[in-house]
């Protein structure tokens, strides 16, 4: 054989085990039972259902806001786009714990608009808010990235079509724009989902490790993984099949539309 | 009737064009590509503001820069179909067709589409998406599409262009019973002369933003008033010096060698058109029977490529040359490429040009 198809292998073989041998171990580790044992503890559900829920609140935020949003910055030219854009992806490159810092500076209790949240009536910091508010900031450009990508790759002459078919730029937006682009948009809501979902520093810092409150399924892992190993390990087990899922849709959306072939 | 003023700069080009276009009739606008034909018709539909213009169509004015008027693309009752035909890839064909059907009651709006479907023979393809139809078929489903709009003006980008040579025929032959049939003005562009008279009423040749000249196809073919319209148009155009000689014809030396005369009057340097169909070939060795043809260039043969029954030559003379003969001339004279040749035609058949 020639030497480098087989520098090749070895190369995937290396990254390949690598990768997987750590996943592997969560479940090799600890007996499915044991796993769904320490699940029944009551901090272990309360974890996983409000990471569900702040999830959730994230994801429908970043959708509402973060889609239009996305539809401008792909389909306008205008001055200090790309300055725009910039900020817009700079959470993305954001070490977590900067970000819950820069959380606290700003909407904190003596942060700059911690004023005004606070006459509000709104309680951020050591409250469920503050998680969502953590999980929307860090993931939402994972989201608006993507979607901006989907919006500039529809063809334009659909949206010129739609407005000379008497149809508004809204309703051409609802009608064309976003079924065009669901794929991409399908492909960033996944993304900001596993980004949300394994949300950790951030949220810690701004939000704080109160069971029930504002302790997420990584913030129990964190608290139990010197205590309690069966119970970090089952934890961890819920998240790997949660983004295991995910990916695994993404890459069937994806697949579907490869095997329908693009129009043209 | 639809009128169309655009003033404006698009990057190097300087669009300025003013056309009319009256009920019924289907003006084509034929011109290489980067003319700004297309930009002309996203003026009309409102897609492109020109820094000056003016639209109007049936009675209502859609754009008028010196008063601000400017009603949105939407507003304006335009059947716009676009080069790539733009269906909505996530639609059926029935359901695009039904897009422009609003404030329709959902059950007569997939009967309508159905029945505009029908007229273009495509009921059963009614719940294809686009990315399963031909493209004869997809021209079809935009074309019932703008027809659902009820469109107070067509325009149309290069219609069949994106078809490949065998559906082209047809699909032209399709289009143009639709513009017989709709009594709204029909604004066309196309980059290919040919089909611009197939489907134009008139024809004006565009050329770096402004319409050098407009006429019906046979006025463009017997007078072009440039050497572009006459290349354009598909003549050979060759170039020389002309003075007027003897009996009231006009004698023109060529570039490179060679002499014609035209019928034409011409002083100063022009360019000489002719038309390939006009050209006559003979073998150069043949002893010349005196006869009517006055102008007779020798020209090696190039290439020979066979269109149907007739054969298109490609010809080296003082100037490049192209002829067209019936495919029983070709094999008669065995005609191939480095055969030397003799191409004549009539001094009456010679446009000239001043340049």
């Amino acid at each position: 054989m020639r030497p480098f198809p087989v520098l090749l292998a070895l190369a995937l073989a290396t990254a390949l085990s690598f990768l997987t041998l750590p996943v592997v171990a969560i479940f090799v580790d600890s007996s499915p039972a044991e796993l769904i044992d320490s699940l029944g503890e009551p901090g272990a559900l309360d974890a996983l259902w409000l990471s569900l829920r702040t999830t959730a609140m994230a994801l429908a935020i970043i959708l509402l806001v973060g889609t239009p949003a996305a539809y401008l910055l792909a389909t306008r030219s205008f001055r200090g786009k790309a300055l725009v854009v910039t900020l817009v992806e700079l959470p993305l490159v954001l070490p977590p714990a900067v970000a819950g810092i820069a959380l606290l500076a700003a909407v904190g209790p003596s942060g700059i608009l911690g004023g005004a949240v606070d006459a509000a009536g709104i309680e951020l910091t050591l409250q469920t808010a503050g998680v969502v508010v953590a999980l929307t900031f860090v993931a939402s450009p994972f989201y608006i990235r993507q979607a901006m990508a989907a919006f500039a790759a529809v063809d334009r002459t659909l949206l010129d079509a739609s407005r000379t078919l008497g149809a508004s730029e809204a309703r051409g937006f609802r009608r064309v724009m976003i079924p065009a682009a669901l794929p991409g948009l399908a492909a960033g809501t996944a993304l900001a989902l596993g980004r949300a979902l394994g949300e950790f520093g951030a949220t810690l810092m701004f939000a704080g490790s109160f069971q029930g409150i504002t302790q997420t399924v990584p913030l129990a892992i964190y608290d139990r993984f010197s205590t309690n190993f069966d119970s970090a390990l089952a934890l961890s087990a819920v998240l790997v099949g949660i983004s295991a899922a995910i990916l695994v849709s993404v890459k069937l959306v994806q697949g579907s539309e490869a095997l329908g072939g693009a129009p043209g | 009737m639809l009128r169309v003023e655009a003033q404006t700069r698009l990057g190097a080009l300087a669009l300025d064009v003013a056309l009319d276009v009256q009920p019924g009739e289907c003006l084509a606008l034929a011109g290489p590509s980067g003319a700004g034909k297309t930009s002309v018709l996203r003026v009309a539909a409102g897609l492109l503001r020109p820094e000056r213009g003016l639209v109007e169509a049936g009675g209502e004015t859609w754009l008028d820069t010196t008063r601000g008027v400017d009603v949105p693309p939407e507003r304006r009752r335009c059947g716009y179909v676009f080069q790539e035909y733009a269906l909505f890839p996530h639609l059926t064909a029935w359901q695009n067709v039904a897009y422009p059907l609003r404030g329709v009651p959902r059950r007569q709006r997939r009967e309508r589409a159905l029945g505009l479907l029908e007229r273009f023979g495509m009921r059963e393809l009614a719940d294809a998406r686009p990315r399963t139809l031909s493209g004869g078929e997809r021209q079809r489903v935009a074309l019932a599409r703008v027809l659902a709009r009820e469109p107070g003006v067509l325009l149309l980008d290069e219609p069949l262009s994106a078809l490949d040579a065998r559906t082209r025929a047809g699909a032209a032959r399709e289009l143009a019973s639709v513009l017989r049939q709709v009594e709204t003005p029909a604004l066309l562009v196309t980059h290919d002369f040919a089909e611009a008279a197939q489907l134009g009423d008139r024809v004006g040749v565009i050329d770096s933003g402004r319409v050098i000249q407009e006429g019906t196809p046979s006025e463009l073919a017997a007078a072009p008033r440039s050497a572009f319209v006459a290349d354009f148009t598909g003549a050979v155009v060759l170039t020389g010096v002309a003075r007027s000689g003897p009996n009231g014809l006009t004698h023109v030396e060529l570039d490179g060698g060679g002499a014609v005369t035209s019928t034409d009057r011409g002083d100063g340097p022009v360019a000489v058109s002719v038309y390939p169909w006009e050209i006559a070939i003979e073998p150069a060795a043949a002893a010349r029977p005196p006869g009517s043809t006055q102008n007779h260039v020798s020209a090696e043969v190039l290439s020979v490529t066979r269109i149907g029954n007739r054969v298109r030559l490609g010809l080296r003379g003082p100037q490049p040359l192209a002829a067209e003969i019936t495919g029983v001339s070709a094999d008669q004279l065995g005609l191939r490429a480095g055969a030397q040749v003799i191409a004549s035609w009539k001094a009456s058949a010679t446009r000239l040009v001043a340049i």
